[in-house]
């Protein structure tokens, strides 16, 4: 839902970013509002994974010009760690496996390091169980994936489960949700897609990251961007998503050069 | 009677004393003779021995270790920390000798036997006969033959045919002499169709150098299952060499777990034999250490018969300057069709002097089998970091997870829980930088 008095959560200006010495992003400019849905579509490679990462402060993309303030604050000055604690949030398009650790307690370690850093009580393991119990009631996951070592041995579909379970917990006022769709079938997408409309506030935001336009039929957004060669050549509501889908992406390309 | 002078100066200082022709059991003397004749015609290892060439132990041989002798025993109190709370049934070694004293047999079961070997011959002399210095093959390992030459005692488990026995049996060996060599040695018998929980533990009561040479055996019968956790850790300045050789028989299934932590100088030799077919194994390590520790693991794992499957995991975590090696081996006999292996050796380092040798072998001469193995050296990888530290985990909270999670990932699968606490703890202690 747009509200055009909406307050400003991130403002992206002439974003340009490196990976491994090559220019990627070439000048990006975005402003999220509270309470918006925003899609980023574009085919592969054309940097809209990369633009996902640069904000969440991945080590390897190295930003060489323009700004990002989220809420305010120029992240660019801030570590990974404190913009997740911020409340922006990177729900990876490939989670990572950590055996040895139990999804249970690296969920609570999680939870109660940025709540402690927002100044908010933290949970002992009995109190929290109770807590994440719930929060998985909304992604229908099973409780044994407590128990077993981070996404180890998950499914595609149930690492995805498990990233917006992370999101649910750490309720950040920004999720970008990085291909958040790829590798679910109908049932996982349907899961996965309501669990994060129930998430949606008016005081905070998503942004998708997707190759395909399915995934908006079920968050539905209120701006879809078109990304190519590292910039935004694009920006329409939800039927230019329909129209992406119907004609491709080189349609596109070729009115744009045109 | 016979005494040979040991061509080797420092095998010969260790031999010292040690004779062969007065044991009351023909077979017993002869394998002790054979041993001593072996362990006087082999020379120490040195770096130029292909099954030691990343591990000098020149320091070893710079030490005069006196055999052990009897000295008071330490009191139950200094032994209560290393007691398994799980284990109903516990054999405490002083230096290589049986103390019954330290010693706890909660009623075993009929079919169920942990006693000291001496005490077993009495009872059980055709089970010790029949695999006792049988299986470690000492022809070509002179601390296999030194510990053979010099064996008077050591622990017995056996488990008749289709007994479990209900809770983990633990064999403790306690070093409290410094300056002293002692030989421990253990037999373990699982006949056809028993099931057995063993926890065999080296530990110390002092800091001081000394030297222990263990030799462990264990047989496990037709669809027998052995699950084997092996925790060193030695004495910081202690060396610590030892052979385990296994040997399964059809159906048969082994898992072992072992930790190492501790010695300045650590050799540990495990050899799987499959000598029937179907037989299962599953070898998990993990070597923790630092300072200027060395630790070096060689594992044989010997497909000799079809339809084989082995599973091995071993990782270690090195800090300091400290040196790990792995070296495993796996063999597949001509015969030995559809077998399926895998091994993975990972390695994390965390310190730039830290140093790890790895070396897989594949010895394949059968035609239809999986033999997969990967080797891996590293420091933690920046991917696993940056997925913490976008949860809000500062990043030495992320190594510090990461580097837990490197161990832990061993650990949990051992199966006596209050052994898993304890090692978790250990881990926590020694990799955790603060935060």
């Amino acid at each position: 839902m747009t509200r055009a008095d909406a307050k400003v959560l991130l403002e992206v200006k002439g974003l340009h970013a490196n990976v491994a010495g090559v220019e990627i992003l070439k000048g990006i400019d975005l402003v999220v509002r509270a309470g918006e849905v925003h899609a980023i579509m574009g085919p592969n490679g054309s940097g809209k994974s990369t633009f996902a990462k640069a904000l969440a402060g991945h080590p390897a993309y190295e930003v060489t010009a323009g700004t990002a303030t989220f809420e305010g604050r120029n992240i660019f000055d801030m570590a990974a760690e404190e913009r997740a604690r911020a409340g922006l949030f990177l729900g990876f398009q490939y989670p990572l496996e950590i055996p040895g650790v139990s999804n249970a307690a690296f969920l609570r370690l999680a939870y109660n390091t940025v709540q402690g850093a927002r100044g908010k009580d933290e949970l002992d393991p009995l109190e929290f169980d109770d807590y994440v119990r719930e929060k998985m009631k909304l992604l229908e996951m099973d409780a044994s994936f407590l128990d077993r070592s981070v996404n180890d041995g998950f499914s595609g579909g149930e690492k995805k489960r498990n990233e917006i379970l992370q999101m649910a917990l750490l309720e950040p006022r920004l999720a970008i949700l990085d291909e958040t769709d790829s590798g679910l079938d109908i049932d996982a997408l349907r899961v996965v897609s309501g669990g994060v409309n129930r998430l949606l506030t008016r005081d905070n935001a998503v942004v998708l990251v997707t190759h395909y336009q399915r995934l908006l039929n079920y968050i539905v957004p209120d701006y879809v961007h078109v990304m190519e060669g590292g910039r935004i050549i694009k920006t329409g509501g939800r039927e230019l998503a329909v129209e992406l889908e119907a004609r491709g992406y080189d349609w596109l390309k070729g009115k744009v050069a045109a | 009677m016979s005494t040979v002078v040991a061509t080797h100066p420092y095998i010969a200082s260790l031999l010292n004393g040690c004779e062969s022709g007065h044991d009351q059991l023909s077979w017993l003397g002869e394998r002790r003779a054979a041993a001593l004749e072996r362990a006087n015609a082999l020379a120490v290892p040195t770096t130029r021995d292909e099954e030691w060439r990343f591990t000098d132990i020149t320091p070893l041989t710079r030490v005069p270790f006196q055999p052990a002798v009897a000295v008071p025993h330490p009191g139950a109190d200094d032994v209560a920390k290393f007691i398994i709370p799980e284990a109903g049934v516990r054999l405490t070694f002083v230096d290589g000798m049986f103390a019954p004293e330290l010693s706890a047999n909660a009623g075993l079961p009929y079919g169920v036997v942990v006693t000291s070997l001496a005490a077993g011959l009495a009872t059980h002399g055709s089970v010790i006969e029949r695999h006792l210095a049988r299986h470690a093959r000492f022809e070509q390992d002179v601390f296999a033959a030194l510990n053979t030459a010099r064996l008077r005692d050591g622990a017995l488990v056996w488990v008749a045919k289709n007994q479990q026995c209900p809770t983990p049996v633990q064999l403790l060996f306690l070093s409290t002499q410094k300056a002293v060599a002692a030989y421990p040695r253990c037999l373990v018998v699982a006949e056809a169709g028993a099931e057995l929980t063993l926890v065999e533990e080296y530990a110390s009561l002092v800091d001081n150098a000394y030297f222990t040479d263990a030799v462990t055996e264990v047989a496990i019968g037709d669809g027998a299952q052995v699950r084997h956790v092996r925790l060193q850790r030695e004495a910081r300045d202690a060396f610590h060499i030892a052979t385990c050789a296994v040997a399964l028989a059809r159906d048969a299934n082994y898992a072992s777990h072992a930790i190492t932590l501790g010695a300045r100088i650590s050799r540990h030799d495990l050899s799987v034999r499959q000598g029937g077919e179907g037989a299962e194994a599953r070898l998990d390590g993990l070597t923790l250490i630092g300072g200027r520790q060395l630790a070096d693991t060689h594992t044989l794992l010997d497909h000799g018969r079809p339809n084989g499957r082995s599973r091995q995991l071993h990782k270690c975590i090195v800090g300091g300057a400290a040196h790990a090696v792995f070296s495993g081996k796996i063999a597949v006999a001509p015969g030995a069709q559809l077998t399926d292996s895998a091994q993975e050796s990972r390695n994390l380092l965390l310190s730039n002097k830290a140093h790890v040798d790895t070396k897989p072998q594949l010895e394949i001469f059968a035609d239809d089998v999986k033999c997969a193995h990967g080797a891996t050296v590293g420091q933690l990888e920046a991917e696993h970091l940056f997925y913490l530290q976008s949860r809000g985990l500062s990043e030495q909270r992320a190594r510090n997870l990461l580097t837990y999670a490197f161990g832990a990932e061993v650990i949990d699968g051992i199966p006596v829980p209050s052994l898993v606490e304890q090692l978790e703890e250990t881990v926590l202690a020694e990799t955790q930088s603060a935060e």
